[in-house]
């Protein structure tokens, strides 16, 4: 079974990153076109986004009236409800990064297919990024709990 | 810009919107890019679980994807990328760390969580969208 998940995840990332490429959302002048208000507004996210959420709200409902998924035991799905210091922090700076170059981390570990050097260097600095908060988190939290 | 345009746009969306639904009804999962991928970064403690091999496959089809594109339409997808390295530098770390510090991207908060009206997602979502169009503002406007 654990062969069949990791097909299915090959197969949906596939089809994840062909819808990525059809909405152009691989163009960070398109992403930075949409978040350009006062400039030539790109409208092209919003009709992405509203496509995704149509569908992906649907699948939702449907999977609430599932017992269980398809292919696994249990549902794996975020049930932290409150909105904390960490969130809004976090979604700052991510909105920062993302308005300086306008490659957010899904388009731009698809984008690698493309071969373009300024892709690698992002996808490389995000990497360090992820890797440098997962290392201080650790240390954070190793230090006062293990006593 | 002419409306086929917008309706591929839109088109591309529910395809995004699929590859959700389809990661939640058949592995329980949740698409969020920034959390696949953070996750595969974890040190790798005794025998590899599945889930490491279901996230690294996620991963391994987001390029793959993007060369099925190449194959059907016989052209790669457009990436003008504007940014000085030192932009693009600074701005990866931004992104890595901003997403993982805040639980989330444009996937994982915005399609998934919007999509099951999560309060926090909502919140993050309006978070990085204000901060985003405010960056583009300055950076275009201003200097």
């Amino acid at each position: 079974m654990r062969r069949v998940r990791a097909l299915a995840a090959l197969a949906v990332g596939a089809l994840f990153g062909f819808g990525l490429a059809i909405g152009g959302m691989l163009d960070p002048a398109v992403i930075r076109g949409f978040l350009d208000l006062a400039g030539a507004f790109d409208p092209r996210l919003g009709f992405v986004f509203a496509g995704a959420l149509v569908i992906s709200a649907a699948g939702y409902a449907f999977s609430r009236r599932m017992l269980r998924p398809a292919l696994a035991e249990t549902f794996a799905i975020p049930t932290k409800e409150r909105i904390d210091a960490p969130l809004i922090a976090g979604a700052s700076l991510f909105g920062l990064g993302w308005g300086m170059v306008g490659l957010c981390p899904g388009p731009a570990v698809a984008a690698l297919a493309l071969g373009l050097p300024p892709v690698v260097v992002f996808v490389a600095c995000m990497l360090l990024g992820m890797a440098a908060h997962d290392f201080m988190r650790r240390r954070s939290v190793a230090e006062p709990l293990s006593a | 810009m002419d409306w086929s345009a917008w309706l591929q746009s839109f088109a591309g969306g529910a395809l995004i919107g699929l590859a959700a639904s389809l990661l939640l009804i058949m592995n329980g999962r949740v698409a969020g890019v920034s959390g696949i991928v953070g996750a595969l970064l974890a040190p790798i403690r005794g025998r590899v679980d599945s889930v490491r091999f279901e996230n690294a496959a996620f991963v391994l089809g987001l390029p793959a994807g993007v060369l099925a594109f190449f194959l059907v339409f016989g052209e790669w997808p457009e990436a003008r990328i504007e940014a000085s390295w030192p932009v693009l530098a600074i701005g990866g770390v931004l992104v890595g760390f901003g997403t993982r510090l805040g639980s989330g991207c444009t996937s994982g908060h915005g399609v998934c969580g919007l999509a099951r009206f999560s309060r926090r997602s909502l919140a993050a979502v309006g978070t990085f969208f204000a901060v985003a169009v405010i960056t583009v503002f300055v950076m275009e406007h201003i200097l």
